[in-house]
């Protein structure tokens, strides 16, 4: 029987020509050489989904394209980063023009990659002077390394929202201002039911409910992330180490951890009307400006109030600071009507009526110098707390990394361990964490 | 001039155009990915700008430097260990009640053949509403019989041993599989070893074993790569059970709780596809691929495990 000696050459040479092709095959790259005055048909990607969001951004779309006639928009909604992230990556005809993430945390990666084109020629172009519209803050969050690859389009403040009612029953006449004051507070607040579970938690601080994010909570201590070299100094904060001793206080001073997890898994979805806070599960909460127009829409059946975060009792001169983030906005390298693009961007980011039309519908903060003087702005004293929160000079964002929020995510990591009572050493492991982030951040450079 | 090919030759190329959709399918799904999985393993690439040659550092990376590879790892033979060995015992066990079952088989193979259908989405979800700790209904249920029902898919320790629950829920497949190799035995060997006085056990263990053998070895090596490849349950249980808010701008975060259920496959799709660190991703498939090739050669070493005793 003849034996069949088959050749390898042919497969072994598709794989290599494959491979040679990955290697040179790079996402399509755009261009800004197109003319904005042209007919064009721009897609634009976005992540508003609730029905009076997308109302309001189709409402601002409509005023833009009444604006430029030549200029049609596609707008894509619900679309989140990881969409956007792998669309840009892999290129192609459909990819949008127009982005916009509804977290500032990736905007190093974007800029550093140049995956959202840098926008400071358009704005030369254009004579925008961005550090006469923007507010300092705003633009450092949607920069990387000097490279404005994006814009803030409206920001989003986090305070502090308070069941009055629970604060009439437990005797408590104002928000707390000190994190000692909400250790009591919270104390009075809360009240057990039967067997080992809650009918109301006065503050929960597990890491994981809802938008308490930890990075949002240490926001109120005001830490230094990063030193001048880049390197994460996150053990050598003294900072650190005190915000994850009053959460631990916090949630002992309410019945432990297990306790606290436990009831919180309970909890309805965040962005329902089953969620705990308008269920009357809390009676104080962490979370954005948004939560006031949601609370108003399901006509809780409590009053409540908003006010700002209490801050660490050594620091009680900053109070009135809080977290902040907010939707930026972009221009996708690939786009080849980058200019037309630009054109949505300006008219989204930079114009005041635009601006302060879409901060009222939506109940998020103004990201302009003049959308955040404008009388036209929602005069709701609830809003306005979020607006003096925004503006406080302590307020503080997340500082962006070559690799978007992967430290934000090791510090979660790090600080779910905390709670639960599996880090031991603190000391040691900020450390340990230090370490982690700055390999992070080398492994992500070439 | 028409081009005339020896003898040789025309077979060859024959051989060839027989052999080409094998061989296209081969290089396109196999050996391309692979030797790219390989090549990128030493760039740095961000999946926008072009590939840099980097050495070691990504292997070095995930070695050295990531130390969520320990618990995805550990997680990921663990569930090989338990979750494929349990899958084939209560298979095998189903399939074996589900022959003698004398009347009603036909509903019985329906019931435990259905939840194999259920989308494995749905029934995650599903899982993790009955097993919630406070509202579930399986820990009411406990409780009313005096029990402290556990944490389930909230608990480090017992989010594993729920998953594994969960994929003995759906063992139909298996079921199906070894009930058609069970009525496959020779019924007159059943009866030679009775009237040689061979009891239940001695059945099993002389007629029934040897003739399934193929079949249970099908099963643990499908098993062993399918779980090598475990992703979708964990990855659903974790998010449901976290009771994290997932926003448009945020990152589902594997492996809640603890990184009890993080997997090698969601450490690759985190890495390639939400960092972009596709060098780092490269690396862990190539491990995973390591382990599953080591396993399933060390698995079919001898060519009798998939030939019946008689072959």
């Amino acid at each position: 029987m003849p034996r069949w000696r088959i050749p390898l050459r042919a497969p072994v040479a598709l794989a290599a020509a494959g491979l040679l092709l990955s290697g040179c095959a790079n996402p399509s790259v755009g261009s800004a050489d197109d003319d904005p005055t042209k007919p064009v048909t721009l897609k634009f990607w976005h992540g508003w989904s609730a029905p009076g969001e997308v109302k309001a951004i189709n409402d601002s779309i409509a005023r833009f394209e009444k604006l430029h006639p030549n200029i049609r928009v596609e707008s894509t909604g619900n679309v989140t980063d990881a969409t956007i992230n792998q669309a840009l990556r892999a290129g192609g005809g459909e990819a949008p023009d127009v982005v916009t993430s509804f977290t500032t945390n990736n905007v190093g990666q974007y800029c550093d990659s140049g995956m959202w084109a840098d926008l400071d020629p358009f704005m030369r172009k254009s004579g925008l002077d961005k550090t006469k519209v923007f507010p300092k803050t705003l633009l450092d969050y949607t920069s990387y390394d000097g490279d404005q690859c994006a814009l803030p389009l409206l920001a989003d403040a986090y305070g502090m929202y308070y069941n009055k009612d629970a604060f009439d029953e437990a005797g408590i006449s104002r928000p707390p201002r000190t994190m000692s004051e909400l250790e009591a507070d919270a104390k009075k607040l809360t009240k057990r039911a039967g067997g080992g579970s809650y009918k109301r938690v006065g503050f929960m601080p597990n890491f994981r409910l809802y938008q308490n994010s930890p990075d949002r909570l240490f926001a109120q201590w005001g830490p230094t992330y990063f030193d001048a070299k880049g390197d994460s100094r996150l053990a050598k904060d003294p900072a650190t180490s005190k915000f994850f001793d009053t959460a631990h206080k916090l949630v002992e001073a309410q019945g432990g951890y297990n306790a606290l997890e436990r009831f919180r898994t309970s909890f309805g979805d965040e962005m329902s009307t089953q969620n705990a806070f308008m269920n009357g599960k809390l009676a104080m909460h962490l979370d954005g400006e948004w939560r006031g127009l949601m609370l108003n829409e399901a006509k809780v059946g409590f009053d409540w109030g908003v006010a700002p975060l209490p801050v660490p009792d050594d620091q009680a001169g900053t109070y009135g600071r809080g977290y902040l983030t907010g939707t930026v906005a972009g221009i996708a390298h690939s786009s080849r009507h980058q200019n037309a693009a630009w054109e949505l961007v300006k008219y989204l980011t930079a114009d005041t009526d635009q601006v302060v039309s879409f901060a009222n519908a939506i109940h998020n903060v103004p990201s302009t110098f003049a959308a955040l003087k404008s009388p036209k702005l929602d005069a709701d004293p609830t809003f306005r707390t979020f607006l003096d929160i925004a503006q406080n000079k302590y307020s503080q964002v997340m500082p962006p990394s070559t690799n978007g929020g992967m430290y934000i995510t090791s510090l979660q990591d790090f600080s779910y361990s905390v709670e639960a009572g599996k880090v031991h050493d603190l000391e040691k492991g900020l450390r340990e964490l230090d370490r982690q982030i700055d390999a992070d951040t080398l492994q992500s450079k070439s | 001039m028409a081009l005339t090919l020896s003898s040789p030759a025309r077979r060859r190329l024959r051989t060839l155009g027989f052999l080409s959709p094998w061989l296209i399918g081969f290089s396109v799904f196999f050996a391309y990915p692979l030797i790219a999985t390989v090549y990128f393993s030493f760039m740095h690439y961000n999946q926008i700008q072009k590939p840099d040659f980097v050495g070691l550092r990504n292997w070095k990376y995930v070695f050295e430097q990531m130390p969520l590879f320990g618990p995805a790892l550990w997680n990921t033979l663990w569930l090989v260990v338990v979750m494929v060995a349990l899958r084939v015992v209560f298979g095998l066990s189903l399939g074996l009640l589900i022959t003698k079952i004398k009347t009603g088989a036909g509903f019985f193979r329906t019931a435990f053949y259905l939840p194999y259908l259920a989308p494995p989405v749905a029934a995650t979800v599903a899982f993790v509403f009955l097993l919630n700790p406070s509202t579930g209904p399986v820990n009411e249920i406990l409780a009313h019989v005096g029990i402290t029902g556990p944490n389930w898919f909230n608990d480090a320790a017992w989010a594993k041993p729920s998953l594994v629950l969960l994929s003995l829920w759906g063992i139909g497949d298996l079921m199906v599989i070894f009930m058609a190799a069970l009525l496959d035995v020779p019924r007159e060997q059943y009866e030679a070893a009775e009237l040689d006085g061979a009891g239940a056990w001695s059945k099993f263990r002389y007629v029934t074993w040897p003739s399934i053998t193929p079949i249970v070895m099908f099963a643990v090596v499908t098993g062993v790569v399918q779980t090598m490849q475990y992703y979708t349950q964990a990855l659903v249980a974790g998010k449901i059970a976290s009771g994290v808010s997932i926003g448009p701008g945020s990152v589902i975060q594997p492996g809640y709780p603890d990184h009890s259920t993080l997997t090698v496959p969601q450490l690759v799709y985190s890495m390639g596809f939400q960092n972009f660190n596709t060098g780092a991703a490269c690396v862990l498939s190539l491990v995973l691929f390591a382990i599953a090739m080591a396993v399933t050669m060390l698995l079919m070493r001898k060519r009798s495990g998939l030939l019946a005793a008689e072959d």
